[in-house]
């Protein structure tokens, strides 16, 4: 680096941390502010021989970390407590004990942050493309095995041969002036410049043009986006209409599904049976389906006054001469078909449990007429019941 | 490194030892009179000084250990204290005799009709039977005992001899003596101060208790410290520097107790069992309330804002309060400890005068022992390798 007239500062290396404590103690008590000890390793007592005041960092770190612990307590009070209340394992909206940890990890990150980046940024002086020490002697020598003091000639005493004899005095092995690097000019519309810049923009653009379009669809990295398959709606040259989706071949019955076959007739001239037997499994199945879809419309013991009166037509009653005499067939039927407001409930109903619902049925229409041996026989049963 | 040190011995002034048996004799008589009129209820308050002069006196040889093991060298020139406070360790052994006698009104369970009458105390029996915590009390009391006089008698070895190797043998020893402190202040603490409510559980409970030792410990110290300091008997050479470390030491402790005692209720918070929450629940109603409240904001939030500053860590006015206020909460912590699980005949917990008689036998006590060690023994471990280190220490 070349060096101008102007005068930096002046160094003194020492070889001993007690002398480079006393320089520090001398310089600093003979009134000189603008001065810097740098040693390859912290000394302790070094702050209060160069009489420095107490860094204010403490009170960056303080503020930050409280405000840290405001503003989640804050965050969690509003998210948790407020805007959107939750219930958590039964406790509180505010539970503070379950914030405790998250403010005090808060707290900490925060205060660390802003330590590290104040310290950087404001106490640092960061960042810094070059310093006059850079590249001397003296910076070679105090970060491998001696001490050194430079006092700046920004100092108001500052007086190069006063300052050579006392840093002499003090046991310096070496006082040495640092000038002002020179100043060095760049050109930034070097044609040189220009041209690597074209140079490295050209190649850039070039190579994510590249990679993007082309490399990623180059046959291994194409994500399979060539398959030897039919997808829906894909023209296909296999079939003579080009469509590659075909229709299932005619009387194809799909896994689990029994084919009704009367369905979408009004009235069919036969009925299927009921192929079950009334086993209480079955009127328990039966029960539990005729609550969930038939008692909204029908009522829950099936004499038409269903849950949703008014707000739907009410569906007919069961008790009613016409259902009574109906065969289980042609309730099936209807359930399977529908029948004028009804929708078919086919797929919502499987078979077993349509004719367990019409089971049930059945139990309901006896229990509305029951015959008085009916009731003594229900009255024998409770009482057995009891007995036991 | 020492040779350009040399020490003079200044004796302690005389009151000290006059005021402390003063004390120790108010509190013995009151204590025995307590004790006639309500022998239960006077047992528990002795219980909770006996548990306070284990922390300090515990606390303080773990401190000693502490400094061996880590090589620490500022706090080498007041080492010596920390052995005297650590004298009232062999006496514990003594003073651990009138605990015998009221086994059955501390303990639930060692009453064997209540036992019969519940499976969870049943179940617990392996463990919690009178021979066998008798087994535990005397076991630990005389290895620490041991401990002591090992160390202690290797130190002051070492004022006459300068024979660096004794350091070297108490590292050894303090090391061996830490990882069986960490195991037998657990015990201490889970047998004298958790079974008083045999029903409840925690397991960091020792770590709890500790965190309290070693931050009672070191408030003794930071007090003495700066007492015999500002009299000049500590050669004038301990700096503000060092104050500065014992009071960042009290800092860091006030953390670790708060992050203890955060820790034992979280988890017992968010597990929400039965089993568990009486403990805190009991803790929380009615006047304990007023103790819970006041414990958090005076063994945590006090402490840690008044120690937080630079200032406050080396003005040794204000330490001296802090070391006071620390010493008094970490009593209200071991009260607040046992108290609440008390259940005599005469019902659950009142409060009685003499649980403030114990605690002034207990500084008494502290002083003559201090007392007497130092008219014994140098108040500086005068030929001590890091001596010398420890007076230069600077920040």
């Amino acid at each position: 680096m070349d060096r101008s007239n102007k005068i930096y500062g002046i160094t003194a290396l020492f070889s001993k941390p007690e002398t480079i404590l006393n320089a520090a103690e001398k310089v600093s008590g003979s009134g000189y502010k603008k001065f810097d000890v740098n040693t390859p390793y912290p000394v302790h007592g070094m702050d209060s021989a160069m009489k420095l005041k107490r860094s204010f960092l403490g009170f960056v770190t303080l503020t930050f970390g409280f405000s840290g612990t405001a503003f989640i307590l804050f965050f969690m009070w509003w998210t948790l407590s407020v805007s959107y209340k939750l219930v958590i394992g039964g406790k509180p909206f505010f539970p503070l004990p379950a914030f405790i940890p998250i403010t005090f990890e808060f707290t900490v990150l925060l205060a660390a942050i802003s330590t590290v980046f104040g310290m950087i940024a404001a106490f640092f002086n960061l960042p810094k493309n070059s310093h006059p020490l850079n590249e001397t002697e003296y910076m070679r020598s105090v970060s491998h095995n001696k001490f050194g003091i430079v006092i700046e000639a920004a100092d108001p005493l500052f007086d190069e041969v006063k300052l050579t004899q006392l840093l002499k005095e003090l046991g310096a092995e070496k006082v040495e002036i640092v000038y002002w690097p020179e100043e060095e000019k760049f050109k930034i519309f070097e044609p040189k410049f220009i041209t690597f810049l074209i140079i490295i923009a050209v190649l850039t653009s070039g190579t994510t043009y590249f990679s993007l379009n082309k490399l990623m669809y180059i046959v291994p990295f194409n994500w399979m986006d060539k398959q030897d398959k039919t997808i829906p709606q894909e023209k296909s040259d296999f079939f003579p209409d080009k469509f590659g989706m075909r229709t299932p071949v005619e009387g194809t019955v799909a896994r689990g599904f029994m084919p009704y076959p009367f369905m979408g007739v009004d009235t069919p001239k036969v009925f299927l049976s009921d192929p079950l037997l009334p086993t209480k499994e079955v009127l328990k199945l039966g029960q539990r389906k005729f609550l969930t879809f038939c008692s909204p419309c029908h009522g829950n013991l099936g004499e038409g006054d269903g849950r949703l009166q008014g707000q739907f037509p009410n569906g007919p009653t069961f008790h009613s001469n016409a259902v009574i005499n109906m065969s289980d067939g042609q309730i099936y039927h209807i359930i399977t078909n529908g029948r004028n407001v009804m929708p078919s409930y086919a797929s919502q109903i499987t078979r077993r449990e349509r004719w367990a619902i019409i089971n049930y049925i059945r139990v309901l229409q006896r229990a509305e007429n029951a015959s008085a041996a009916d009731i003594q026989a229900a009255k024998e049963e409770e009482s057995d019941k009891d007995v036991q | 490194m020492s040779n350009n040190f040399v020490y003079q011995k200044k004796e302690l002034p005389s009151y000290i030892g006059k005021i402390g048996i003063s004390l120790l004799i108010i509190g013995i008589i009151l204590g025995v009179i307590g004790y006639i009129i309500e022998p239960a209820r006077a047992a528990f308050s002795y219980l909770t000084s006996y548990i306070y002069l284990v922390s300090i006196g515990i606390g303080s040889l773990f401190l000693v250990a502490l400094e061996y093991t880590a090589g620490a060298t500022w706090s080498t020139p007041f080492r010596r204290i920390v052995e005297f406070l650590a004298a009232t360790v062999p006496l514990l052994i003594i003073l651990a005799v009138p605990l015998l006698f009221n086994l059955h009104d501390f303990f639930l369970w060692a009453n064997k009709e209540v036992v019969v009458n519940d499976k969870i105390l049943e179940g617990k029996t392996v463990y919690l039977n009178v021979p066998f915590l008798l087994i535990r009390l005397a076991f630990i009391l005389v290895s620490w005992m041991i401990f002591y006089l090992v160390i202690t008698k290797n130190s002051r070895k070492q004022d006459e001899t300068g024979d660096q190797n004794l350091t070297t043998r108490n590292i050894k020893i303090s090391t061996v003596f830490i990882l069986w402190f960490a195991v037998s202040i657990s015990i201490i603490a889970v047998d004298w101060v958790m079974s008083v409510e045999p029903h409840w559980f925690s397991t960091i409970f020792g770590a709890y208790y500790f965190a309290g030792t070693t931050w009672s410990a070191l408030a003794a110290l930071t007090l003495i410290v700066i007492l015999l300091n500002e009299n000049g008997y500590l050669a004038d050479k301990i700096k503000k520097d060092h104050y500065y470390s014992l009071g960042t030491m009290l800092f860091a402790f006030t953390c670790f107790w708060g992050y203890m005692a955060v820790s034992q209720y979280l988890l017992i918070w968010y597990g929400d069992l039965p089993a568990e929450t009486t403990w805190f629940i009991h803790r929380w109603h009615g006047a304990w309330s007023v103790l819970s409240i006041a414990l958090i904001a005076g063994h945590f939030i006090v402490p840690f804002l008044a120690l937080l500053s630079f200032p406050s860590k080396t003005d040794p006015k204000r330490l001296k309060f802090m070391s006071i206020w620390i010493l008094v909460f970490h009593f209200i912590d071991v009260y607040w400890m046992i108290m609440p699980g008390m259940k005599l005949e005469s019902g659950g917990y009142f409060f009685s005068w003499s649980d403030l008689v114990f605690p002034i036998a207990v500084v008494g006590l502290l002083m003559i022992v201090f007392n007497s060690m130092a008219k014994k023994h140098n108040l500086i471990p005068v030929r001590d390798p890091k001596l010398q280190r420890g007076f230069d220490f600077r920040l």
